[in-house]
C-alpha cells in the first residue's frame, strides 16, 4: 500500500509546482484585474469580470474537450487503459465546476448590464446546456458497477454528449439571432475594447485558470488512481479467497 | 460449417470476473465431442457462470478457453452461432405466442416453417398452447417451448442450466430423451443440475464445481451416451 | 443487417399490436401533457397560439422517453437481449429495427398529437411537406439518441431515472429546430424552416451512425 505523498515524488513535484504556479497566476490576475487595469468607459468596474468569466468558459470547454479525447483513447482498442477513464472523469468533474462558475459570473455580469439575471445569449445558453449534459455524465459515473463496464459506458456517453455540443451551439445561435439581439454591449463581443494592460491581464487570466484546471485534474486523477490500485489488490485477494473456498469442500 | 477438432471444450486455468468478484477462479476442463457432462455443485459454485462463459457471454480474462475450435479469448462472438444455451431466463418474448417466438428465434420466413411444427410435436406441445401468449403459459409449458427451440436449432453444443427444473415427470423424460438423441447425433451436452440421481442416468460424466473451479471429475461407467474417450 | 432489422422491427410491431401499450398508454399520456400545458399557459388564445409548436415537441419528447423505456424493457424481460446476442442477430440490425419500429409508432402519435395541438391551441397548419419531413427526421434523431442511452443503461438499476436526465439535454437542439420548423410552417414561411430542417438532418444522421456503430459493443455490456 502506498502512503500518499511518499513514493511517487516526481508526480508530487509536478503537482506542487502546478499548484504554486496556478496560485501565483491567480493572485497576479486578481491584483492586476482589480487594481491596476483601468475601468471601462461604459461598464465601469463591471468590466473586471472579463478577467474571470471568459477564462472560466475557456477552461470549461478545454475540460470537455479533454474528456472527449480521453474517452476516445479509452475506447480505442490499442490504447485502452483505465487511466484514460480516470482522466476523463477527473476532467469532467473540474469542467462541471468551472461551467457552473461560468454561468454564475455570466449571470452576475448580465444583471447590471441588462437588468436581468439571465439572457438567452447563445454562448451562455449553450454553456447552461453543457452544464446539465455533463451533470448527467457525472451521474452516470456514479452508478456502482464494475470499473471496466463503467468506463465503457461513460466513454460512449461522453461521445454522445460531446458530439452534441456543436449542434447545440448552432441551434441556439440561430434561434437567438432570429430575435434581433440588443445592440447593447455584449460581453462576449467585448474584445474590440481590450487593449494594453487589459490584454495582458486577460492573457494572464487564461493562463492562470488553465493552470488551476490542470492542478485540480491532477489531484482528482491521482485520487482515482489510488482507488484503482486498491481495487486491483482487492481483486487478487478475492480470487485467492474464491480458490480457497473451492479447495475446502 | 464447423471446425474440425479433437475436443469440444478445453479450458485451462480460466478466470472470469464480474466487477471484482471472481465468477470462475481457474477452471480446468476438457470435454470430448458427444459427451454428456453433468455439472454439479452447491449454489454459487459457478455452474451458471461456466455455462455462460462457454456460450461466449462472459469474458475470460486469464487462462485459455477453446469451444468448438474457437478461441474465446480472441473471438467470443463467433462461437455463439453454434451453441445453444438454456438458462434460467427463457429468452422468450412474453407477449408473443410460442409459434411466433420460434419463428423469430429461428429466423424463419414465417410461422408455417416445418421445423416449428416438428419441434413442437417433439416436445409434446399441443395446438391450443401454441397460440396463447407465452405470458399465459405455466413454467413447465414455457420450458417446453424453449426445449422446442433447442431441438429445432440443432446446434453442436448444448449448455443447459437446470433443464429439469419445474418440469413434471413426463417433462423430465422429454428432456432426457432430447439429450440422449442429441448426443447420439454428435452433439455435446453440458448441463447443470441439482437432481443428481436422475441426472446421473443420462450423463456419461459428472463434474463437481466449487469456488469457481472444478473440484472433482468422475467418469460414469454406466452407459449414458455416445461419448468419445478423453 | 437489413434482414435482421426487418425481423426485429416486425417483432416489435407485433408485440405492440398485441399489447397496445403505445396506443392505450403513451398516446393518452401525450394528450394529457398537451392539455395540461393548455391549462398552464392560460385560456387566452394570444398566449396559446405561439406556444403550440413548442408544446407539441415537448409532449413528443416526453412520450419518446416512455417509448424508449418500453422498447428496451421488452428485451430485458426474460433476458431476450442475451438471446439476441446468442442467436447472432447483427447489432446494427437490431438498432435499425428498433429505430424503425419505435419511430413508426411515434409518427402515428405525432399525427394525432398535431391535430389535437392545432385544435387546443387554435393554430392553423400549412406547408405540410415541411412539417412532415421535419417531424419524420426529428423523430428518427430522437429515437436514435433514446435507444443509445437506453441500451447503455440497460444493465443499470437506475435506468428509469437516469435515462431522462441524459436524454433531454442531448435532444435540446431537436426541440429548438422542431419548434422553429413548425413555426415556419404555421407562418407559411417554408424557406426559413429549411435551415432548421438541415440541422435536424445532421442531428439524425449523426446519431443514427453512432447507433449503428456502437450498438454492438453496448449490447455486450447489457
Amino acid at each position: 500500500m502506498h502512503r500518499f505523498g511518499q513514493a511517487h515524488s516526481r508526480a508530487d513535484q509536478i503537482q506542487r509546482s502546478l499548484g504554486l504556479l496556478a496560485l501565483v497566476g491567480m493572485i497576479a490576475t486578481i491584483w492586476l484585474g482589480l487594481f491596476i487595469t483601468p475601468p471601462d468607459q461604459f461598464m465601469g468596474d463591471l468590466v473586471r469580470l472579463i478577467y474571470i468569466h471568459p477564462p472560466l468558459a475557456w477552461v470549461a470547454f478545454i475540460a470537455y474537450g479533454m474528456n472527449f479525447l480521453a474517452s476516445l483513447a479509452y475506447l480505442w482498442p490499442r490504447t485502452r487503459d483505465l487511466r484514460w477513464d480516470q482522466l476523463a472523469g477527473a476532467s469532467a468533474e473540474v469542467g462541471v465546476l468551472f461551467t457552473g462558475l461560468t454561468l454564475v459570473t455570466g449571470s452576475i455580469w448580465g444583471r447590471p448590464a441588462w437588468g436581468t439575471w439571465w439572457t438567452w445569449d447563445p454562448l451562455l445558453t449553450t454553456t447552461a446546456l453543457l452544464f446539465v449534459l455533463y451533470l448527467g455524465y457525472l451521474a452516470l459515473r456514479r452508478v456502482p458497477d464494475d470499473h471496466e463496464l463503467r468506463a465503457r459506458r461513460s466513454a460512449i456517453a461522453a461521445l454522445i454528449a460531446f458530439i452534441d455540443v456543436p449542434i447545440v451551439y448552432f441551434a441556439v445561435l440561430w434561434w437567438k439571432s432570429l430575435h434581433q439581439a440588443p445592440t447593447v454591449l455584449n460581453p462576449t463581443t467585448h474584445k474590440t475594447y481590450i487593449h494594453g494592460s487589459m490584454a495582458w491581464t486577460l492573457l494572464l487570466g487564461f493562463i492562470a485558470f488553465t493552470l488551476t484546471y490542470a492542478w485540480m485534474v491532477m489531484i482528482r486523477y491521482r485520487l482515482g488512481a489510488i482507488e484503482t490500485r486498491a481495487l486491483e489488490s482487492q481483486v487478487s485477494s478475492a480470487l485467492r479467497d474464491r480458490q480457497l473456498e473451492g479447495s475446502h469442500e | 460449417m464447423g471446425r474440425a477438432m479433437a475436443e469440444a471444450i478445453k479450458l485451462r486455468d480460466a478466470v472470469a470476473f464480474s466487477g471484482s468478484f471472481p465468477l470462475l477462479s481457474g477452471v480446468n476442463l476438457t470435454v470430448g465431442v458427444g459427451e454428456i457432462v453433468l455439472l454439479n455443485g452447491a449454489n454459487g459454485a459457478g455452474k451458471t457462470s461456466l455455462l455462460r462463459a462457454l456460450a461466449g457471454l462472459v469474458s475470460i480474462t486469464q487462462g485459455s478457453i477453446s469451444v468448438l475450435g474457437y478461441d474465446l479469448r480472441q473471438e467470443r462472438r463467433s462461437v455463439r452461432r453454434e451453441v445453444s444455451l438454456l438458462g434460467h431466463q427463457s429468452f422468450l418474448y412474453e407477449d408473443l405466442d410460442a409459434t411466433e417466438n420460434l419463428a423469430f428465434w429461428l429466423k424463419a420466413e414465417d410461422t408455417r416453417d416445418d421445423r416449428i411444427a416438428e419441434a413442437f410435436s417433439r416436445v409434446g406441445l399441443t395446438d391450443r398452447l401454441l397460440v396463447t401468449p407465452v405470458s399465459k403459459l405455466s413454467t413447465g409449458q414455457r420450458r417446453r417451448v424453449t426445449l422446442a427451440l433447442l431441438y429445432a436449432r440443432n446446434q453442436r453444443l448444448w449448455l443447459l442450466d437446470e433443464p429439469h427444473a419445474g418440469l413434471d415427470a413426463s417433462g423430465r423424460e422429454t428432456v432426457d430423451s432430447l439429450i440422449l438423441d442429441a448426443s447420439h447425433s454428435g452433439t455435446t451436452v453440458v448441463f447443470a443440475s441439482h437432481e443428481l440421481d436422475h441426472a446421473r442416468t443420462v450423463a456419461t460424466r459428472s463434474v463437481l464445481m466449487s469456488g469457481g473451479a472444478i473440484a472433482a471429475d468422475v467418469k460414469d461407467q454406466t452407459e449414458g451416451g455416445a461419448a468419445n474417450g478423453s | 443487417m437489413v434482414r435482421d432489422a426487418l425481423r426485429i422491427a416486425r417483432k416489435d410491431l407485433r408485440i405492440e399490436w398485441r399489447t397496445r401499450v403505445t396506443a392505450y398508454q403513451v398516446i393518452p399520456f401525450a394528450v394529457v401533457v398537451i392539455v395540461l400545458f393548455g391549462f398552464a399557459l392560460g385560456p387566452d388564445p394570444q398566449r396559446l397560439e405561439p406556444a403550440a409548436p413548442g408544446v407539441f415537441w415537448l409532449a413528443v419528447l416526453l412520450a419518446s422517453v416512455l417509448g424508449v423505456q418500453r422498447s428496451v424493457a421488452i428485451e430485458l424481460r426474460e433476458g431476450a437481449i442475451d438471446g439476441l446476442r446468442l442467436a447472432g442477430f447483427d447489432p446494427a440490425g437490431i438498432f435499425l429495427g428498433k429505430l424503425c419500429a419505435l419511430s413508426g409508432q411515434l409518427v402515428i402519435l405525432e399525427v394525432l398529437l398535431g391535430v389535437i395541438t392545432a385544435i387546443v391551441f387554435q393554430v392553423s397548419l400549412a406547408s405540410f411537406w415541411l412539417l412532415i419531413v421535419a417531424t419524420l427526421v426529428a423523430t428518427l434523431g430522437i429515437v436514435a439518441v433514446g435507444l443509445l442511452y437506453g441500451v447503455l443503461l440497460a444493465s443499470s438499476r437506475v435506468r428509469e431515472t437516469l435515462l431522462p436526465l441524459l436524454f433531454f439535454p442531448v435532444v435540446a437542439p431537436v426541440l429548438i429546430a422542431g419548434t422553429k420548423t413548425w413555426q415556419a410552417a404555421i407562418a407559411k414561411h417554408a424557406s426559413t424552416g429549411l435551415g432548421w430542417l438541415e440541422l435536424l438532418v445532421v442531428f439524425g444522421v449523426v446519431y443514427c451512425c453512432i447507433g449503428i456503430v456502437s450498438f454492438g459493443p453496448l449490447m455486450e455490456d447489457a
